[in-house]
This record gives structure tokens, C-alpha cells and sequence, in this order.
């Protein structure tokens, strides 16, 4: 009886025309020679080369990438600390208020953590002349804020998951917790922080408000380039960069895929035989 | 064993770090800078820089004096633009939530009884869309619904219209973006409760002489609802604070409390003002916020 009626395929394939026809015309319209964004006029890839030649989206794109690296690797270290002072450090104070930091800047809305770290940004300054001018520095720093509770919430959904025994045995054996927490637990851990970082990484590449908020006059990343020239309508260079962009991202999830797909053949297997 | 002196101290040292360094991180950049928005928010506006008033008077003689101020959440009310845009961001958000739910849970349901390994492809389907920009996503919108967007394109060429549509800039351009980047989040968690459910349940129902839509509503339905009720705020709660959809989507008379929040901030500059509009804003989502908090707690125990 495990059987999709007509009308379960039918809202299927509506669903996924839906969520991917749009991507699919943008790539197309990228290959568009017309100046008209949205009239065909034969294929050209002149798009791509008015990218590359626009130094401008470069620059933020550099900036962003330089951003998003520092900023998911700091709230990768920050949010498995978090996770395991949430689930291995037993009772101390002031832990509800812990839980209650490290899950609410999932739900906040971005234009009110944009604006408060802005303040406290302006406020700092006013009381012990840092951040200075504020750019790539505070945008890293609000970077790490909200995506710290990202990985803190994946790192500790592992740590929930997991069996402690083989932790407690250490412990019965002698080992001291910070060994143990080093030599068990951090390699069980492992693939968990992999995919925080890539999570925090992506978020960092894609964040525009909280961007907006946290930098100056001095820097602009990517997403707040592109936002100033789709404001005004249509840009045929922005669909260029979207397809570089997508093709990026499903180049990256097919290696992704294709790692965890050995990985668990190996698992099941035993290792391959050369 | 000269190296380690004292292994009970280096197990502290470990086990301060492991909770003081987040703890500190999240104290200074995540709760002391809301006390500073609440605090701003009492402020009077100035054309200085920054542009707002100090909280403490020092000139007088008496020491300090605090100089708060209710004006702006008195103005709040009092100018009409704040309460039609948080009116509108409550209905553009609970219509999009609602039509999220229209999709999002027969695809869910669909993907639930769809046999392995079909069921990962089609999962991975609704999750790939979420690694790619949100930005340039909504984007995509303004090339399909634009004068001379695909679909009047393709209206034009049927002859079903004589000339374009104005889609683009509209309240339903603005459910649609909502709909079309938020419907993962109303797929997962649906699916993770659908997931579970027993297809033996239905069988029996079935075997006892249910019809099939009181099967749906009987059984299904109250299991399903956990996943519900997740997804539903999932969608609710960043739709309701959401910025970059009704900027590019959305008309002028488009006000949503998300951009007028961004536009008092920096087009205006009334940072006292914008402050005041995310305190209330913030007052308005403790509810939904909380009861998300208690569901998520509810699921891991």
C-alpha cells in the first residue's frame, strides 16, 4: 500500500519545478547576448568576460571569501567549545543562560543583531577607541557571533548522540579530560565541525544585512554589491555570477557527496584492497 | 614527568576555557549589544556623530542624571507608517507561512512514502537550493516575474495577455519570494515527523473501515503535528523580520517592519527611532520564539 497517489507526484514535480526553474533561468539568461536582460538574443558568453574585467565584484568577492574563512574557522573552534560546555561539563552557573545565548541567534531576526552589534560596535568605540574604523574587522566579528550558534547546535546534536561510554572509559583508565576530550572525542566529533565550518562558511558568503550593519563606510562584501545593482532591476553580469556561483556550490556538494558515499563503503566494507 | 606539574589544575584551566570562552564571546557580542539597543532606544536623536543623545547627564551639579526619554515609543504609535508596518509584516507573514504549509506538506508527505534510494536524491533536491545564495535566489524572482520577465514573456507569446503584467513589486511577489526560500524549512522538519509515522497505523485504520480522508484527519494529522508546528514557525519568525524580499520583490507600499527598521537606520538616520522599532519588533517575537525554544527541548528529551 506504500503506494504515491497521482496527486502526490503531481505536487513532486510542481514542488521541484518550482524550486528549480528559476535557478535554471537564470543560468540560461547568463548565456544572453542581448543588453535586455530578459530577451533572448542568441548565446554569448560576453557576460563573463565584463565579470571578469569588473574589479569591483572582485575585490568583494576576495573580501568575502577572506571573511568567511576567517570568521567560519574562529566560530567552528567557538561553537565545539560551546556544544561541549553544553553537554560534557556537567552542572555550573549561569548555564540556562548559556542555552539560552547559543540557540536564540538562530531565530533573531538579521536586522535586529545587525543593529544591535553596530551599537555596541559605536558604543566601544566611544569608550575605548576600538574597533577604530569599522570594515572587514567587525563584519568578521559579527560573522562569528551568529554563525558560532550554528555549529554549537550540529557539533551538539553529535555529542548528544553519541555514546559517552567510550569517553567514560577512558576516564575509568586514568585519562585526564582534556586528554580525552582530545584523543576520544574530538575525532568522533570531527565530521560534525566539517560540516558547522562549511555551514558557517556559507552563511558568512551569503550574509547581506547583518553585513550592511557591521561595516563602515571602509568595505563592501559581495552580497552588498550585488544587492546595490539588483536594486535598480535585472543585471546580466549578476546572472553570470550566479551561474559561476551555483556551479560552485554543486561541484562542492557532489565531492561532498561522493566522500561520504567511500566513507561508507568503507565503513561497511572494510578497506578497499589496492 | 616534569612537564606536567599538576594535572588536577591543567584540567581546570581546560575546563574554564572550554565554557569562559564562548560564554565571554556570546555575553559581549550577543546580550550586552541588545542592552545597548534598549538603552539607545531611550535616547533623544541628534545630528552628531553618533547621532544620538547620552544616556547620562554629567554637566549638572548634582552628579549625573538620567536623560531617558518614551518619545520614540510614543511615536511609534503615533505615526501610522510603524503600526501599518507591523500589521503588514504579521499578514504577509502568516500568508506566506500558510501557503508554505499548502506545499510544503504534501511535498513531505510525498517524499515520506517515496522508497529508498529515491527518498535521499529527492531530500538532498529540497536542501540543495539552501546552499546556494538567498540572495541571488530572490534575484532569480526578479528575472521571471519582471515586465519583460519570463513568464510575460511567454504570456505575450501565447496571446494570452496584450501586454505585460505588473508582477514584479507587488504584495503577491513578496508571498511568492517567502514561499520559494523558506519552503525547506517547512519540508525537513514535516518530513521528520511524517518519517516516523507507521504506515501499519494506516493499514489498521484502514482495516476498521476509516475512510481515507478520516485516516488523514484522524491519524496522520495529530501525528504530523509536532512537525507542524516547527516548520510553521521556522517559516513564521525570519519572514516576520525579513528585509531583502520585500526590498527587491516587493512595491514602495510594500512596508514590512523588517525594511522600515533598515530604512529608518540609514536612510533617515534616526537611530534612536530604528532601535525603538527593534525592541518592539523583538516584544512581538518572544512568543513564537520561546515556543520554538520549548518544542526543540521537547524533541531532544
Amino acid at each position: 500500500m506504500r503506494r504515491n497517489s497521482t496527486f502526490l507526484y503531481s505536487v513532486l514535480c510542481f514542488g521541484y519545478a518550482f524550486l528549480y526553474i528559476p535557478i535554471f533561468v537564470l543560468i540560461a539568461y547568463s548565456f544572453n547576448n542581448a543588453r535586455l536582460a530578459t530577451v533572448w538574443g542568441g548565446f554569448s558568453t560576453r557576460w563573463y568576460s565584463a565579470l571578469l574585467e569588473n574589479t569591483q565584484i572582485l575585490d568583494a568577492a576576495l573580501l568575502s571569501l577572506q571573511i568567511a574563512l576567517v570568521s567560519a574557522t574562529v566560530a567552528t573552534l567557538l561553537g565545539t567549545l560551546a556544544a561541549l560546555g553544553l553537554n560534557r561539563m556537567g552542572r555550573y552557573r549561569g548555564r540556562m543562560l548559556f542555552t539560552g545565548m547559543i540557540a536564540a541567534p538562530l531565530v533573531m531576526p538579521e536586522v535586529i543583531t545587525g543593529l544591535s552589534l553596530l551599537l555596541l560596535f559605536v558604543s566601544l568605540q566611544e569608550l575605548i577607541g576600538w574597533p577604530g574604523a569599522r570594515g572587514a574587522n567587525t563584519i568578521t566579528i559579527a560573522h562569528i557571533t551568529f554563525s558560532m550558534a550554528y555549529v554549537a547546535v550540529i557539533v551538539q546534536a553529535r555529542l548528544a548522540s553519541m555514546d559517552e561510554a567510550l569517553e567514560e572509559a577512558a576516564m575509568d583508565l586514568g585519562g585526564r579530560p582534556f586528554a580525552v576530550n582530545l584523543d576520544i572525542t574530538l575525532p568522533l566529533i570531527m565530521p560534525a565541525m566539517g560540516a558547522g565550518w562549511l555551514l558557517a562558511f556559507t552563511l558568512s558568503l551569503d550574509d547581506l544585512v547583518i553585513s550592511s550593519f557591521a561595516a563602515g563606510a571602509g568595505a563592501s562584501t559581495l552580497p552588498m554589491v550585488i544587492f546595490s545593482k539588483v536594486k535598480l532591476g535585472v543585471t546580466p553580469e549578476i546572472n553570470a555570477l550566479a551561474t559561476i556561483i551555483i556551479a560552485i556550490v554543486m561541484f562542492g556538494v557532489i565531492i561532498a557527496g561522493w566522500l561520504m558515499w567511500r566513507q561508507q563503503r568503507l565503513v561497511a566494507t572494510g578497506p578497499v584492497k589496492a | 614527568m616534569s612537564l606536567v606539574v599538576n594535572p588536577g589544575r591543567a584540567d581546570r584551566l581546560w575546563r574554564g576555557l572550554v565554557i569562559t570562552a564562548p560564554y565571554l564571546w556570546l555575553l559581549i557580542f550577543f546580550l550586552v549589544p541588545f542592552a545597548i539597543v534598549l538603552k539607545i532606544s531611550l535616547a533623544d536623536p541628534l545630528v552628531a556623530q553618533p547621532p544620538f543623545s547620552n544616556f547620562f547627564d554629567w554637566s549638572g551639579s548634582s552628579g549625573r542624571r538620567v536623560l531617558a526619554t518614551l518619545d520614540n515609543y510614543r511615536f511609534l504609535f503615533e505615526d501610522r507608517l510603524y503600526l501599518v508596518s507591523y500589521l503588514n509584516s504579521i499578514r504577509i507573514a502568516l500568508i506566506a507561512t500558510g501557503l508554505c504549509l499548502l506545499l510544503g506538506f504534501p511535498m513531505a508527505y510525498a517524499i515520506a512514502r517515496t522508497p529508498y534510494p529515491w527518498r535521499n536524491l529527492l531530500l538532498l533536491l529540497v536542501i540543495l537550493p539552501f546552499w546556494t545564495s538567498f540572495l541571488l535566489r530572490v534575484y532569480a524572482w526578479m528575472v521571471m516575474l519582471g515586465k519583460q520577465g519570463l513568464i510575460n514573456q511567454l504570456l505575450l507569446s501565447f496571446g494570452l495577455v496584450d501586454a505585460p503584467l505588473q508582477f514584479l513589486y507587488t504584495d503577491q511577489a513578496v508571498y511568492l519570494g517567502i514561499v520559494y526560500t523558506y519552503v525547506p524549512f517547512m519540508i525537513l522538519p514535516l518530513y521528520a515527523s511524517l518519517e516516523k509515522l507507521d504506515p501499519d497505523l494506516h493499514e489498521a485504520a484502514a482495516d476498521l473501515g476509516a475512510r481515507r480522508h478520516r485516516v488523514f484527519l484522524d491519524v496522520t494529522l495529530p501525528l504530523a503535528m509536532p512537525g507542524i508546528i516547527a516548520g510553521c514557525l521556522l517559516v513564521f519568525i525570519p519572514a516576520l523580520g525579513e528585509y531583502v524580499i520585500p526590498a527587491l520583490l516587493g512595491g514602495l507600499d510594500t512596508l514590512m517592519i523588517g525594511r522600515t527598521l533598515y530604512d529608518e537606520f540609514f536612510v533617515n538616520r534616526d537611530w534612536p527611532l530604528a532601535s525603538a522599532v527593534a525592541v518592539v519588533l523583538l516584544l512581538i517575537l518572544i512568543l513564537p520564539i520561546m515556543l520554538f525554544q520549548r518544542l526543540s527541548q521537547e524533541s531532544e528529551a
